[in-house]
């Protein structure tokens, strides 16, 4: 047990003033939809905010104020283009502090990680993608690439503002216009961005932002004057969306879901790797489609690397999102909480043995212990489905090719682990994992120039460095 | 079909049967169809299955190969492609055709070990970190080919010089099983290649449904809701789609394009220090 105690650290909010109610941001301005829906703090239910319901003819007219928009925009030069882009990182490094209590309060990540993870990741992304907008023939596509026209985007909760950052920075770099649906769950910062595209004099329709549940969502991505649609959520959702993008020529990337291994050798460093499976797994809560939540760890180490995992796992701080000793934040809605809490009762029922530290959780919010479990095999569904939570399935293998093939033995392929001091073996391992990012004794570093993208079913095409650009040009 | 030059000779008739895991086996349906006066093996759902498993069992292996040995089969294959300009003119394929396939084996045949430069690299991310991309095969591609000899060769080399393997439903069974046996006897392993020859439209949603086919290449379907159809199928696996173009010209430049379609990009990340 720690000698001390933690005080209290809690970030004030009032930096960030919220309006009561917020209207869909259209053609460069915020327009009232019929209907309406609210918006909650995941760690204390409370409303944050009423969050207009785009309907099919709100959609509509946002792909057509993009469409209007698209013609001068994508002839605007790129160096323009680009000084815009810039503007608007400028403006978020600016603001970082605002958006990052938002985040925290709309989504129930903790401060520390909203403030030094997200926001500065945001922020780079838009500096990148804002250089490349005027050296897009230099990209290795072709001497003339030409964009696309209008790409309606649809981004999950678990990153909000830098999930828009990922799909808007590409997209705008390359003169596509856009029409973005945040997640149901986390509208806020998509809103407080439509704001930094006014004080950046963005022009009106190059940035839409329609908020709203899937239906909204799903017309977006159906309507058929949009001609690029990049999507970042479920797997079962991105097949919907693939079915329903056939034979139309639209352009779709999809990141999906994933069952990422983290492989730990028995000559890995123990704390480091224990370090690093807890930044995988319990990152954001978990809710991370790239999080290591298939521990597989070589049976020779198994039991003392555990039991370190385990005596780190009891020094976690779950709570308040917005203290900024907090590591463990707010699971991101009920309908997620019941999702894990389902998941992890199956993993009890199927004969793993389940271990939380001792770690007590607010009375009013959504909470879930850190949690583990052992004895896991392949054919668990824990070990199978993704839980997009704090739960850490953990197996065993004895040599090397077992571990590649238990790491490969899913359909998903988005990211991977290795631990290892052997150079040689981290390569040859890195090399037969089919997973599109591959963390050597480090995990879940995200870079605006490094692509990050699935194989299999974690979808396709590639969001960062210059492979990003390819999904945005012809 | 050969003709005999001399007519006091009976000529030997060659039977075009299907080309799967380096063998050249009937249809296990035991169909066949008539095809310009031959006996052609019209494949099935099974056939299509069998090819995927001899694509799978292959795949890791020729992905596996140097970029360098790759590079090298293939140039075996464009020097055995030329030794039998002939069958294919007798096959009714022009010699300037025949001349621009073997000259296209030859393109991707460099392509091999050059291809990870152009679509891969070190990213300079903001840390201490080692971080390189480099393009990888997505795996077993199906492939509906276009009719013509070219249009066949500009689908399946630039599918198989990366790694991948694929199964390709061949609408001209025989350029297309001549062409096989240029590659049985051009060193490229058994399964790398596999082709059936048949009707696309009853074999290839097989392919696009399969679950152990990671691509779907419709560059040879020429009707629109079958290609719909097939990329709606191919949604359930989340294959990836090359989606057919009208008016290709195959004689062009093919660019880099139909190779990067069917490569996947993995980035490896590793910090540095003393």
């Amino acid at each position: 047990m720690p000698l001390f105690d933690y005080a209290p650290a809690p970030e004030s909010r009032s930096i960030v003033s919220l309006a009561p109610s917020y209207g869909l941001f259209i053609d460069g301005e915020f327009t009232e939809a019929k209907g309406t829906f609210k918006t909650i703090n995941p760690a204390d239910e409370e409303v944050l905010a009423e969050v207009a319901l785009a309907a099919p003819e709100d959609v509509d007219r946002a792909v057509a104020a993009a469409r209007r928009a698209f013609e001068s925009w994508s002839a605007l030069p790129g160096s323009e283009r680009a000084k815009y882009l810039f503007r608007i990182a400028r403006i978020l490094q600016e603001r970082a502090r605002e958006f990052a209590v938002l985040e925290s309060l709309d989504n129930g990540k903790p401060i520390k990680e909203s403030r030094d993870v997200d926001l500065p990741l945001v922020a780079a992304h838009f500096f990148y993608y804002a250089g490349w907008a005027d050296k897009l023939k230099y990209a290795g596509l072709g001497p003339d690439p030409r964009p696309l026209g209008v790409a309606g985007q649809v981004i999950p909760w678990n990153f909000p503002l830098l999930m828009l950052a990922w799909k808007i920075a590409p997209a705008l770099a390359t003169g596509n216009t856009v029409v973005l649906k945040p997640a149901e769950t986390t509208p806020l910062s998509a809103l407080f961005f439509a704001d930094v595209c006014r004080q950046a004099d963005l022009p009106p329709g190059v940035v839409n932002i329609v908020t709203g549940a899937g239906d909204t969502g799903r017309y977006l991505v159906e309507h058929p004057d949009v001609n690029k649609v990049a999507f970042t959520g479920s797997t079962e959702v991105g097949r919907q969306i693939a079915r329903s993008v056939a034979g139309t020529g639209k352009k779709l990337t999809l990141e999906l879901g994933g069952k990422a291994a983290n492989i730990v050798f028995d000559d890995a460093p123990i704390d480091q790797a224990v370090e690093g499976i807890v930044n995988g797994i319990f990152f954001n809560q978990g809710h991370v489609c790239c999080a290591g939540s298939r521990l597989l760890v070589q049976e020779s180490i198994a039991s003392p690397l555990l039991e370190a995992l385990k005596r780190r796992m009891s020094t976690l701080r779950v709570g308040d999102p917005l203290d900024k000793n907090t590591d463990i934040g707010a699971i991101n809605s009920k309908a997620q909480l019941d999702r894990i809490t389902e998941l992890a009762g199956v993993g009890s029922d199927e004969g793993a043995e389940r271990w939380s530290p001792p770690c007590e959780l607010p009375d009013r919010g959504f909470w879930f212990a850190p949690t583990i479990f052992t004895g896991v095999t392949q054919a668990h569904r824990i070990a199978r489905e993704e839980i997009f939570g704090p739960v850490l399935s953990v197996l065993t293998f004895r040599t090397p090719a077992e571990a590649v093939e238990k790491a490969n033995n899913t359909p998903y392929g988005l990211s991977a682990g290795i631990w290892s001091d052997k150079g040689s073996r981290i390569l040859a391992v890195a090399d037969q994992l089919r997973a599109g990012v591959v963390w050597a004794n480090t995990f879940n570093k995200f870079d605006p120039t490094s692509p990050f993208g699935g194989y299999k079913e974690s979808g396709y095409g590639r969001e960062g460095g210059r492979h990003g650009l390819e999904a945005y040009l012809a | 079909m050969p003709k005999s030059s001399t007519s006091s000779r009976l000529a030997v008739r060659k039977t075009y049967k299907l080309y799967v895991a380096g063998k050249f086996p009937r249809s296990e349906s035991g169909r066949t169809y008539l095809v310009d006066g031959d006996n052609v093996a019209l494949a099935s759902r099974k056939d299509a299955r069998d090819a995927v498993v001899a694509a799978r069992a292959a795949q890791p292996k020729w992905a596996g190969a140097t970029a360098y040995n790759r590079g090298q089969v293939l140039y075996r294959i464009a020097e055995m492609l030329e030794a039998r300009r002939g069958e294919f003119k007798a096959l009714g394929v022009a010699g300037s055709e025949v001349d621009a396939a073997v000259d296209r084996w030859v393109w991707y045949a460099g392509w091999s070990d050059k291809i990870a430069q152009i679509a891969g690299g070190a990213n300079p991310v903001a840390g201490p970190f080692f971080n390189i991309s480099a393009p990888e095969p997505t795996g077993v591609v199906g492939v509906i080919a276009p009719e013509t000899l070219l249009g066949l060769v500009s689908v399946i080399a630039p599918a198989v010089v990366t790694g991948n393997t694929v199964v390709v439903v061949a609408s001209n069974p025989q350029a297309a099983i001549t062409l096989a046996e240029v590659l049985a006897t051009s060193d490229v392993p058994g399964g790398v290649v596999n082709v059936l020859t048949g009707r696309a439209a009853e074999i290839a949603p097989w392919l696009a449904s399969h679950d152990d086919v990671n691509a779907l290449d419709l560059s040879g379907v020429g009707d629109s809701e079958l290609a719909t159809e097939l990329e709606r199928a191919a949604a359930g696996t989340l294959k990836r789609v090359v989606r057919p173009v009208s008016g290709v010209d195959y004689s062009e430049d093919p660019g880099t394009g139909a190779m990067t379609a069917l490569l996947e990009i993995k980035t490896v990340w590793h910090p540095k220090g003393f």
